[in-house]
């Protein structure tokens, strides 16, 4: 895979919009269908070409020096967890497109030229090797989405976007006064051997890498509070969750499935790239105090789920739920946990995706989200019960399903982390800070899950039906007359997202192969340069 | 002789422009007349071209400051000159077309309208040139006098008055403060010449302290100048004469006073700091280089109160104009960042742009006179006629109101420009801010970068209002309309195409910022242990800094402060 076949893949959305502010308003849709399918097209020619044995190795590396007063160039490259989410978020582009065609009614130029504009800025985000380009494309994921929700989302939308940007605003700036200490800590770096970079004001993400281990505990534990900052409210974890179910409830459908597929992701995402190779000192030191924020998170947003009327309300509070998991898994510290995690990433882009997709198009037809309103649509649309539940028991981990293999790959993860078990040389276990009461406690979380999404679907699917009453007067002025059941074009929408959940829960072992060498290699890292406490553990007698 | 009057040609050439301009303005002919625009114009263009090709000789401790500052006074100058067109005559002139009057050289204005904005380009050009407290004081007046006359004739009515009074009386207050400043200077320092105020202020910190006049009158200096800039504690004015006065005029005061105040602190806190480290030619940047503790506390506390102040101010304001003055005094806050960060060393010192305060704040300068006047190009470019028929600007954020819709020019130019100054990536306000970013970390000032930052986020607040509501909001009850001067959405358009075109010459123009932040190698006539001896921290070996010491945690604050003296 070249450099070139990345940068046409970012830039490719871009180019769409550009072609679309000059078309007229009607042929807005197909330009933006047929951009994302290029997209598609492209990022499945990269994923062919990728050499998915070589997952740790980045692949497709170019440069392009632009002002070397600041250190500043353009570098791509993708190793196999960002070339998985490069596939997410190209796959997850025409879906959104295809959802929209009914949903959005004015404005449609702004509309689908600002969704394509976001695809480029997010995919910039997976494909930079550079920290500049990198946080231009995570800032910039802002704008579009902003504009996307104050302007078609719902009644309190105004409050939503703004809400929205100037949370994760106000995170990532601080993540960037952190970025930049690493940077100029790399540029007071002298000795030669301590990687390619050392000594110059560059931005290079390998080549800061290997500077930045050597910060002190204490410099670590500022900048991992900086980053941290800026990605655990995107994540978001726990405390910092707030604007999430505002921003989901109230954004257009596509929004919300664009916000929950990938935006999200962009914090973990970070965690994964900048946070673990950066301060592994101060992560080692972290991770329990990070975990029980996760856990916390899972448990706390769990419930708030469990008493939802709103049901997209519901499903936003379960991703924050979920999202504990794969920060917990990512916490956990070891290879298991790490892979779990990316996995969860992409996992969980597909199940809420397509349960934020299902639920537009219920609403579409009723109005309301209110499960008081509606309910038992099993009897009027079987085909959209169907997949409600199929999601939904992807959402819950049902084993087949992909939720299941990632979810417990992080709990096992975390249960797997406790050097102490290392040192008494307990089979299985890895080194790490958490431990089984931490699995323990976070896969109280499962049944939480179970619970709401039981009664979601149990609500919305069985049961008498029941409509709002206002529905028909809804009906007779709504332009494109919808059927009583999903048309064939959305059952088209949700079919690939159907059969990826399928093939991830039963033959996850591609995937999980591919990812064993970055996630090891990562998790090596941390434990490498986490100073004494990354020092090598001896079994202190094993069992008998 | 000769060769120092070379340094002068630009300014030169802005006289005699002002000189003509005076003339042809007052010609009963109507063409001859509207060359003035022209002639102020092509002055600009060749006083620009002469200041690039000027060498960067002055002798100040930052000599390199001439052509980089006078180049993009001449550059936004020509914006500026675009954005001006038709602020005071308009009316008049349209009178005069329809044969309602006669031509009276006695009622018109713009000649000494165009050949004030020309003296006061001048004399902020002349704060660079300057190598003595007497000429930069010069300088400053002649920057801010035609100013006050300007504000006041812009807008018929009392509130340009009002702002014109109360901007000239606090004016000359700021004045009043920093000639005190520059008296006790001399007084303690026994000299006028700033290389000279800068050899003896550093051979009295290498002794042991520096002479308590002295360092009174460079703290008075610094407030005082701190008008110009619209930082606190002289700030007040700011809103008040940005509402008052034609956005034009505004759009003006935001950049031209604002670039004259800070080639003047950056020239007076260069005499009084970072170049202690250069002793017999040896580069250590990163020790022993700071600003006496007194001088960098009290610009400590300026920066941090003036971010905030600005921006809290900001958020609450109702009115455009307001709310763009208030963001002109946090800017000034976040520039006194690389101010306290300081100069990149001498020429082979291999520090670049990213590691140099000073740099970072003269490409900041730029960047924010660009995204400035973007915004007020559009206010100007809205407008509608009052009862008395009078053409009123836009001011209030509902008459801004769908503007991407309604006229989609001024729109986009609002958002680009709204973002910029936000300091979005990837437009050009997110490189100026990234530069004082990186320029605060790599001085060791982590909690005036959070500062900073928390700041940009308050910032967002308002921005990003001016942005929903001139893209995404419905045009509605708006009764203003394009003007039909056609200059000023121009203008507008040509500063929210820069925001984005300049990205892609940001490297030329940060190296010429670097170059020009340079502080000059002095040599203190004093035995190097003497300096060493006074300095608290002990001189590392060449190159290496000492602040990141791979073992060593951060250094703390106060570490710094006492260096040098």
């Amino acid at each position: 895979m070249s450099a070139t076949l990345l940068v046409i893949l970012t830039l490719l959305p871009l180019a769409g919009a550009a072609v679309l502010a000059l078309r007229p308003e009607g042929q807005a849709r197909t330009v933006a269908l047929w951009t994302t399918l290029l997209a598609l097209g492209a990022a499945g020619v990269a994923m062919v070409q990728f050499r998915w044995d070589h997952g740790a190795d980045m692949q497709g590396v170019g440069r392009l020096e632009w002002a070397p007063s600041l250190g500043l160039s353009l570098s791509v490259g993708a190793d196999s967890v960002a070339m998985l989410l490069i596939g997410l978020t190209a796959l997850l582009g025409p879906i959104c497109v295809y959802a929209s065609f009914t949903a959005i009614e004015h404005r449609r130029r702004t509309y689908y030229g600002w969704l394509l504009v976001l695809q480029s800025a997010m995919t910039g985000v997976f494909c930079a090797r550079d920290l500049v380009l990198f946080y231009t494309c995570f800032e910039f994921t802002l704008v579009p989405m902003y504009i996307l929700i104050s302007l078609y989302g719902s009644t309190n939308r105004k409050k939503a976007a703004t809400k929205f940007f100037l949370y994760t605003f106000t995170g990532s700036v601080l993540t960037l006064a952190g970025l930049l200490f690493v940077v100029w800590f790399n540029a007071t770096q002298l000795v030669p051997t301590d990687g390619p970079g050392a000594g110059k004001w560059t931005f290079d993400i390998g080549a800061l890498q290997h500077a930045a281990v050597r910060m002190s505990s204490g410099q670590q534990a500022w900048v991992l509070a900086a980053m941290m900052a800026g990605f655990a409210v995107k994540v978001p974890l726990f405390p910092l969750h707030t604007w999430l179910p505002l921003a989901h409830t109230e954004a257009p459908t596509a929004g919300s499935v664009i916000l929950a597929g990938v935006l999200l992701k962009l914090g973990t995402y970070g965690m994964y790239r900048f946070v673990l190779p950066f301060v592994p000192s101060a992560v080692v030191e972290y991770a329990p105090f990070l975990a029980v924020l996760c856990i916390m998170g899972i448990v706390y947003a769990g419930l708030i789920c469990w008493v939802q009327e709103d049901v997209k309300k519901l499903v936003a509070y379960s991703s924050v739920s979920h999202l504990g998991f794969c920060i917990l898994g990512m916490v956990a510290l070891n290879q298991i946990g790490l892979a779990g995690s990316v996995l969860y990433m992409v996992n969980h882009g597909l199940s809420t995706g397509a349960l934020f997709l299902l639920i537009g198009m219920m609403y579409e037809r009723y109005h309301t989200r209110s499960m008081r309103e509606v309910g038992g649509l099993a009897a009027k649309m079987p085909i959209w019960a169907t997949f409600m539940v199929f999601f939904a028991m992807a959402s819950v981990a049902l084993p087949g399903l992909n939720g299941f293999v990632s979810e417990f790959m992080c709990l096992m993860g975390a249960f797997q982390a406790d050097s102490e078990f290392v040192r008494a040389g307990q089979v299985g276990a890895t080194r790490g800070v958490l431990g089984p009461v931490y699995a323990a406690v976070a896969g109280t979380g499962i049944i939480v899950a179970a619970m709401y999404l039981l009664m979601m679907v149990g609500k919305m699917c069985f049961g008498p039906l029941r409509e709002p009453h206002a529905h028909h007067a809804h009906e007779s002025h709504a332009p494109p007359v919808l059927p009583p059941d999903l048309s064939a074009r959305e059952i088209v929408i949700l079919l690939p997202l159907a059969a990826l959940c399928l093939v991830l829960g039963l033959y996850p072992r591609p995937v999980l192969q591919t990812l064993e060498a970055p996630t090891t290699r990562a998790v090596d890292w941390v434990w490498e340069h986490a100073g004494v406490r990354g020092a090598p553990l001896a079994p202190q007698g094993g069992r008998p | 002789m000769i060769e120092r009057l070379s340094l002068l040609y630009p300014e030169i050439v802005l006289f005699l422009g002002a000189c003509l301009v005076m003339v042809i303005g007052l010609s009963p002919k109507r063409e001859v007349r509207s060359l003035c625009g022209f002639a102020s114009a092509g002055s600009l263009l060749i006083a620009g071209l002469l200041a690039i090709n000027t060498s960067a000789g002055n002798t100040t401790p930052l000599p390199g400051l001439l052509p980089y500052v006078k180049a993009i006074l001449a550059g936004v100058g020509l914006l500026l000159v675009l954005l001006l067109s038709g602020v005071v005559d308009r009316r008049d002139e349209e009178e005069i077309a329809a044969g309602r009057r006669a031509f009276s050289a006695m009622r018109s204005n713009r000649a000494e309208f165009h050949a004030f904005f020309l003296f006061s380009l001048m004399g902020a050009m002349l704060c660079a040139t300057a190598d003595d407290l007497i000429w930069l004081f010069l300088a400053l007046e002649l920057t801010s006098l035609p100013t006050y006359v300007m504000v006041a004739v812009s807008t018929r009515g009392t509130r340009a008055q009002e702002a014109g009074v109360k901007y000239f009386f606090l004016g000359a207050l700021g004045a009043g403060i920093f000639l005190y400043g520059f008296a006790l200077l001399y007084g303690g320092t026994g000299s006028t010449n700033l290389a000279q105020i800068a050899r003896e202020l550093a051979r009295q910190g290498a002794a042991g302290d520096i002479n308590p006049i002295a360092m009174a009158g460079l703290m008075l200096a610094v407030v005082g100048v701190s008008f110009k800039i619209a930082a606190v504690p002289m700030h007040f004015y700011t809103p008040d004469v940005y509402q008052g006065a034609a956005a034009p005029v505004s759009a003006m005061l935001a950049f031209v006073p604002k670039t004259a105040g800070f080639v003047t602190i950056l020239t007076l806190v260069s005499c009084a700091g970072w170049s202690y480290g250069f002793v017999d030619g040896r580069d250590v940047y990163g020790a022993g280089f700071a600003l006496p503790a007194e001088l960098r506390i009290a610009l400590w506390v300026i920066a941090a109160l003036t971010m905030t102040v600005g921006n809290v101010m900001a958020v609450l304001q109702t009115s455009i104009k307001r709310m763009l003055g208030y963001s002109s005094v946090a800017h000034s806050g976040y520039m006194l960042v690389g101010v306290l960060a300081g100069a990149a060393a001498g020429e082979e010192s291999g520090y670049s742009f990213a590691q140099s305060g000073v740099a970072a704040v003269l490409f900041y300068l730029l960047v924010y006179g660009v995204g400035n006047l973007g915004a007020f190009a559009v206010l100007a470019s809205m407008e509608r006629r009052n009862p008395d028929g009078e053409l009123v600007e836009a001011d209030e954020f509902g008459d801004v109101r769908g503007l991407c819709r309604s006229s989609p020019l001024a729109g986009w130019t609002m958002v680009l420009s709204a973002l910029s100054l936000l300091g979005l990536p990837p437009l050009l306000g997110f490189f100026g801010k990234f530069g004082l970013f990186s320029a605060g970390i790599a001085a060791g000032d982590y909690a005036l970068v959070v500062i900073l930052g928390l700041n940009s986020a308050i910032a967002a607040f308002y921005y990003l209002r001016l942005v929903a509501v001139s893209l995404l909001d419905e045009p509605q009850g708006s009764t203003y309309a394009p003007t039909t001067i056609l200059a000023r959405p121009l203008a507008g358009a040509v500063s929210a195409l820069g925001v984005i075109v300049l990205i892609a010459f940001a490297e030329p123009l940060m190296q010429a910022a670097t170059k020009a932040g340079r502080v000059a190698p002095m040599t203190l006539g004093v035995s190097p242990e003497g300096v060493r001896r006074a300095q608290t921290t002990e001189l590392p070996e060449p190159g290496t800094g000492d602040r990141g010491a791979p073992s060593g945690a951060p250094a703390p604050e106060g570490e710094h402060d006492g260096a040098g003296h």
